[in-house]
């Protein structure tokens, strides 16, 4: 089999789906370690220092552009997917076995990353956006605690991004389950341990960024 | 259980042929007793309409004992019925009551068309078990069952994996109307046996490149199929197919494929 087959298969796509699936994951992580110092409630001085630290380290800058390509490729291909996957059957059931075979969730993969996106837009145009433009014209960095600070004293954007927290939330119930058994990691003795780690994950890390938000909007922190 | 008589109003779908756009029917199936199985509610159904004059349902039965996988019937929104592990022909009206309406409508899905009424062509199956679902060695005399040691634990996944009988309705069941829980069954099924493995990186490959060509959507790990399988083959089967494939990828001795 030649590598160009392995990516044009539907298996080979898929694993494409998972590795950058399991990268983005792994951004969350970052991310949300790097966004919760602003929870030390000290006028955000630790958080500037780590955001300072991501927005001027080489190593991190680069991987910024791998992380931009791989959420590139995760959408393309997760939308391809998804429109392709609808075209095989061409006439609809009358009588759909709805929630008595799956769970919702997982067979709505394609609309909750749509909506990941759209609150992707929103979020990276408010906050990342203007801090590398800003860089790029040798203004310095945006003092990104009280852009924080400003932007969520809105309960309509405070609102946003609780929806999209939820989104992310459920796409990574199925997501993180799903990304092992591309791999074909599922095997039943590790599907506890996958499944409980994956929920734990897809419960804790979107109610933290949720939290941000909240946080800023009832005054917990200034 | 207490035997027990109904009667029941049936929507079921009707199609002239391949080309012909179909409809639903609705019929009335008197005196069905609790005893019968669905295809039996059917063949009363049928004979019902022959005397009638009217045009009986074309069907796809064979063995009716649950073991040959030809009672494809999508049955109130599920595959072969409500009943867990069962097919068709193995469900029984004790499951409904007098005055109960059923719709029954073909296995759905571009890689089955339709041929006529609830039978489709299920013939892409054949195609891709005739892309790599077989080991070719000259087997000579058979040699002693004995001869060629397996482990036990292997040989039962291998046992359980063979037990798919080619229905399709993890097909039918599957909102992507995708192949991978069968073709992952029988890859699985061959590369666990000595006799299969050598062939395995070119087998998994040539599987799947006839799955997709045969135009069946690609799984996204939803577990309809696994839900809905009569045979209960379970989703370990697609981790160990990946496995299989990720194992071709990486590997020169799958250069004998398609
Ligand atoms: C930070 C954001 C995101 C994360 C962490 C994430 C994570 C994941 C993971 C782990 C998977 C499972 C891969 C697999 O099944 O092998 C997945 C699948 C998928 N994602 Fe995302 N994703 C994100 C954003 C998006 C966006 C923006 C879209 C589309 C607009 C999207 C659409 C999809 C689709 C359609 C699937 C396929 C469903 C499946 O195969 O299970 N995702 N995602
Ligand atoms: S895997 Fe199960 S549902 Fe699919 S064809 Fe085999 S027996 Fe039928
Ligand atoms: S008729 Fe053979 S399995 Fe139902």
């Amino acid at each position: 089999m030649s590598w160009k087959n392995a990516f044009s298969s539907s298996v080979g796509k898929k694993i494409q789906m998972a590795l950058t699936g399991l990268f983005l994951v792994l951004f969350l992580v970052v991310h949300c370690y790097v966004n919760a110092m602003i929870f030390w409630d000290d006028n955000g001085a630790k958080f500037t220092e780590a955001a300072h630290f991501m927005g001027t380290n080489v190593v991190i800058r680069i991987t910024e552009i791998g992380l931009f390509a791989f959420l590139i490729l995760h959408i393309v291909q997760g939308l391809k997917l998804w429109a392709q996957n609808r075209s095989r059957r061409n006439t609809r059931y009358a009588v759909s076995a709805g929630n008595a075979t799956s769970k919702w969730y997982s067979r709505s993969m394609g609309i909750l990353g749509t909506l990941i996106l759209l609150f992707l837009i929103l979020h990276i145009s408010a906050f990342w956006a203007p801090n590398r433009a800003s860089q790029t014209m040798g203004n310095g960095e945006l003092d990104l605690y009280a852009m924080m600070r400003d932007a969520f004293q809105s309960l309509f954007v405070v609102v946003i991004y609780v929806l999209g927290c939820i989104s992310l939330a459920w796409h990574l119930v199925h997501g993180f389950y799903s990304a092992f058994q591309t791999l074909g990691l599922a095997m039943n003795k590790y599907k506890g341990i996958i499944n409980v780690v994956g929920v734990a994950f897809s419960i804790i890390v979107p109610l933290i960024f949720a939290l941000m938000p909240i946080a800023f909007y009832l005054h917990w922190i200034e | 259980m207490e035997h027990y008589t109904m009667n029941l109003t049936l929507k079921v779908w009707k199609q002239k042929n391949k080309n012909e756009k179909g409809r639903f029917e609705t019929y009335q199936v008197k005196n069905v007793s609790s005893e019968m199985s669905f295809l039996e509610m059917f063949d009363v159904l049928n004979e019902q309409l022959i005397a009638e004059g009217k045009e009986p349902i074309a069907f796809d039965h064979d063995c009716r004992e649950g073991i040959c996988g030809m009672c494809s019937m999508y049955i109130n929104g599920r595959a072969h019925g409500p009943w867990h592990h069962t097919t068709t022909c193995q469900l029984h009206m004790r499951e409904y009551k007098d005055g109960d309406t059923i719709v029954v409508e073909p296995w759905r899905a571009s890689a089955f068309p339709v041929i006529k009424d609830l039978v489709v062509d299920r013939q892409s199956f054949d195609r891709i078990i005739q892309a790599g679902g077989y080991v070719s060695v000259n087997t000579g005399n058979a040699v002693d069952a004995n001869a060629l040691p397996i482990e036990k634990h292997m040989a039962d996944e291998a046992f359980a994996s063979a037990a798919c009988i080619g229905c399709g309705a993890c097909v039918a069941a599957c909102p992507n109307a995708s192949a991978m829980l069968f073709v992952s069954a029988k890859v699985s099924h061959l590369a666990m046996l000595p006799q299969g493995s050598p062939e395995r990186k070119e087998r998994v490959t040539n599987m799947i490149n006839q799955m997709d060509k045969e135009g069946f959507g690609s799984c996204t790990n939803i577990g309809a199929c696994e839900a809905e399988c009569p045979k209960g083959i379970s989703l370990e089967n697609i981790a160990r197919l990946n496995r299989e494939y990720i194992g071709a990828m990486f590997d020169g001795g799958s250069q004998n494929a398609k």
